[in-house]
């Protein structure tokens, strides 16, 4: 019974920390997210080379050969830096590729995913809330026809893993024919979204696809659940940090107890919810009987802790917490991003009830 | 990570079950003794067999096991299977004894520790008073040395069952120029004496669990006092330490949750099972969230306690998220009663099954312990400065 990390993996945070403190400070994040295109390739090539282009991934492929938890704690860490970058849809990609792909393919995309020699995203999205493999109507074959909305960095990618109807996953590539990006004012502007649109696009289905299409999205859920607990901590953290010297009345106001019972709660929400992305991280490796349902209720139950934390930061932090200069704006805006890709909270609820034979 | 527990702990497992198999439910005459005669006698060999009363030495009648909280989780969990009576729950066992072990001289250990461990005496607890709650260090029950007795005059309130304890362990004043904190004691004293009254209070649920308890030249003898004159707030403090662990524990708020979830089963909304209502659904979802939350902080504090770490400052939120789980349960389980909500918990008509009324008692009980033992607020202060490391309230500051 052990149920906590290994030193590796306190390590493994702490060079991640360490290098978004150096590379990627507060302003540097600004930049990005007020910059044209969200993205920052120096940065983006740093990361790479920390492995995080492909931890999950076997180092016959090039990557780090480690486990999903090792991914979801580098997940919660550039949460918590709030750093801009395409390390979603990248590490998504390659798990389809991974989970799905056929030796072939992986030989050929995953070392090319793990050095950065090509950036890789998911294109799941169909509209109105319709994100799951089930819902995806796009038809599979050779080629696409169809739309899929809200790809992150899908003008940024090389390789476009693409869920089709009965949950299918094909590659397309960067350029391939009929087939146009159009980026869209994403709210969150560290995560960029565009639209795709498909006309007899030539691709190439993963042969696992159906069986792990389920699989690939679950890992997202998990990475997103880690992303919202990093953000929902460091938000913590600067909260407490501004009442801890913002002076009024003659005095500090984290000393006032509406205040301090406002950043108690907050801790409250927070600090405990930490195991449910590494038990729904795990579960995905070790225990695949409780892993999707781990999974959905990981994602809903840390995305709305996120989002409400990001809400009471913006009160904590008075008049300036409603300011574009102020930090809190950009995990605000995280904090909406994680809630809604990949579902909203209540529709991972009504699986997870529906998981459980309620 | 890893869920499971080694082959060294698993094997420690079997003989647990081994020694269980063999020892309970006792058979033959024996199966034929009263219930609280029976526990005892268990309790005696679980003892011995090194399963129960763990930290407590030999000496004073304990089974002085070396500290290992991974074999003590397994004894919980194959106890609590069994149904086998474990270590006595109660304020002695679980707030006096380790407080006597840490703080106490050799002879209170030696005459208090093994009777209540046995169960054979019942403690309460002399804290609260009528202008003494939160701000608890404010008490004002005197305790005077006359003699070679401590004379005590007062009162104390909210003491859970100071009408059927044989002792107290009560703060009481003692240091009448000292500052407010170091002129307090700790003081012990036996309940049954002239100079005790003890008044039920009946509490919203309609029972009467705790009293007042007036001292008028109430007794006890000068040695009768855990730690010098003046440090029993310090003491204290062991004792308050003791009771946040034994509220804050998960395992009870996972098997309420599983009762919720039987409950919204069983419960019906126009005519159809409630949990196949989408409202139904989500709340329970939602609320699912928090309990896993709670659950794995736990396993996570098991680890750490295991390794020998402290737990940080997670460990100062388990009351509070323990006490917030248990009033949305009850809330929930409000709306799943339906028109039960209408009865009292013992009521039943109409083929109302019994479990509706115990749900019923949990929404008046749930108020409790946001109560008891520290308010929600007071754990909130504790949470903001201690934990989050907030400079303290200006009025406390003050006094």
């Amino acid at each position: 019974m052990n149920f906590d990390l290994t030193e590796e993996q306190d390590l493994l945070q702490e060079t991640v920390r360490q290098f978004a403190a150096n590379e990627c400070p507060p302003g540097r994040v600004r930049a990005i997210f007020d910059g044209d295109q969200g993205h920052d390739p120096a940065l983006w090539k740093g990361l790479l080379e920390l492995g995080l282009g492909a931890i999950a991934v076997p180092d016959e492929y090039g990557g780090a050969g480690l486990e999903l938890l090792d991914l979801a704690l580098a997940s919660e860490v550039l949460g918590a830096g709030a750093v801009p970058g395409p390390f979603l849809g990248h590490s998504l990609a390659g798990l389809a590729l991974l989970y799905a792909g056929s030796d072939a393919q992986k030989k050929s995309w995953l070392p090319k995913l793990a050095s950065g020699e090509a950036i890789g995203t998911v294109a799941f999205a169909e509209g109105e809330g319709r994100w799951q493999p089930e819902d995806w109507t796009i038809a599979g074959g050779a080629t696409l026809s169809g739309v899929k909305a809200h790809v992150p960095f899908g003008a940024h990618a090389d390789l476009y893993v693409v869920g089709t109807r009965g949950g299918g996953l094909a590659l397309v590539e960067r350029g391939a024919r009929g087939f146009e990006v159009e980026p869209l004012a994403g709210i969150d502007r560290t995560r960029r979204l565009s639209e795709l649109r498909f006309a007899d696009t030539p691709c190439e289905a993963l042969p696992g696809g159906p069986a792990a299409a389920a699989r690939v999205r679950d890992a997202g859920l998990v990475l997103l659940a880690a992303d919202a607990f990093g953000g929902a901590a460091r938000l913590l953290e600067m909260s407490v940090e501004y009442a801890k010297t913002r002076q009024q009345f003659g005095i500090t106001i984290g000393s006032f107890q509406g205040l301090k019972h406002q950043l108690a709660n907050m801790a409250v929400e927070v600090e405990p919810a930490r195991g449910l992305y590494w038990y729904a991280a795990h579960a995905l490796d070790h225990l695949p009987a409780e892993s999707e349902r781990s999974a959905a209720l990981a994602k809903a139950h840390l995305t709305q802790v996120y989002m409400q934390v990001a809400r009471d930061a913006v009160e904590a932090h008075g008049g300036i917490g409603f300011t574009w200069e102020c930090d809190v704006q950009i995990y605000f805006k995280r904090a909406m991003f994680d809630r809604a890709f990949l579902g909203a909270p209540a529709a991972h609820r009504e699986r997870a009830a529906a998981l459980a034979g309620w | 990570m890893d869920l499971a527990y080694s082959a060294e702990y698993e094997s420690f497992r079997g003989e647990v079950k081994k020694f269980l198999s063999s020892s309970w439910p006792l058979q033959g005459a024996e199966a034929k003794l009263p219930g609280d005669q029976k526990a005892a006698l268990f309790r005696g060999r679980a003892i011995d067999a090194g399963y129960l009363a763990r930290a407590v030495p030999v000496r004073y009648g304990g089974s002085e096991q070396a500290p290992d909280v991974l074999k003590g989780q397994i004894i919980r969990e194959e106890f609590f299977r069994a149904r086998a009576p474990g270590d006595l729950a109660g304020i002695g066992p679980s707030m006096l004894v380790p407080t006597l072990l840490e703080k106490g001289t050799e002879w209170q250990k030696e005459k208090f520790i093994g009777p209540t461990i046995r169960g054979e005496v019942v403690w309460c607890q002399g804290y609260s008073e009528p202008g003494s709650g939160s701000d608890l260090a404010s008490l004002q029950t005197r305790a005077q040395i006359v003699g070679d007795e401590w004379v005590i005059n007062g009162q104390k309130i909210w003491t859970s069952g100071a009408h059927i304890a044989d002792y107290m362990f009560c703060l009481c004043r003692t240091e009448r120029d000292a500052p407010k904190h170091a002129g307090i004691s700790y003081l012990l004293l036996s309940m049954k004496q002239p100079g005790i009254e003890v008044r039920p209070l009946r509490q919203m649920t309609g029972a009467a669990d705790f009293n007042e308890v007036f001292f008028t030249d109430a007794r006890t003898p000068a040695d009768w006092i855990v730690g010098k004159r003046g440090e029993g707030w310090i003491v204290s403090r062991t004792t308050l330490k003791h009771e946040r662990n034994m509220i804050g524990d998960a395992a009870n708020t996972v098997m309420m949750f599983g009762g919720l979830v039987e409950l919204a089963k069983r419960a019906l909304r126009d005519g159809r099972p409630a949990i196949q209502d989408p409202s139904v659904r989500q709340r329970l979802a939602q609320l699912e969230g928090y309990v896993r939350s709670h659950q794995y902080s736990g396993y996570r504090q098991l680890t750490k306690a295991a390794k020998a770490q402290e737990p940080g400052r997670i460990g100062l939120m388990n009351k509070l998220v323990s006490t917030n789980l248990g009033q949305e349960m009850a809330k929930i389980a409000l709306d799943l009663v339906g028109d039960d909500g209408l009865l009292e918990p013992a009521e039943r008509r109409l083929g109302a099954p019994r479990e509706n009324g115990q749900w019923i008692g949990q929404f008046l009980w749930s108020l409790g312990s946001a109560v008891a033992g520290g308010t929600a607020n007071i754990q909130r202060n504790v949470i903001g400065e201690r934990g989050l490391g907030l400079p303290r309230d200006a009025a406390a500051q003050r006094s």
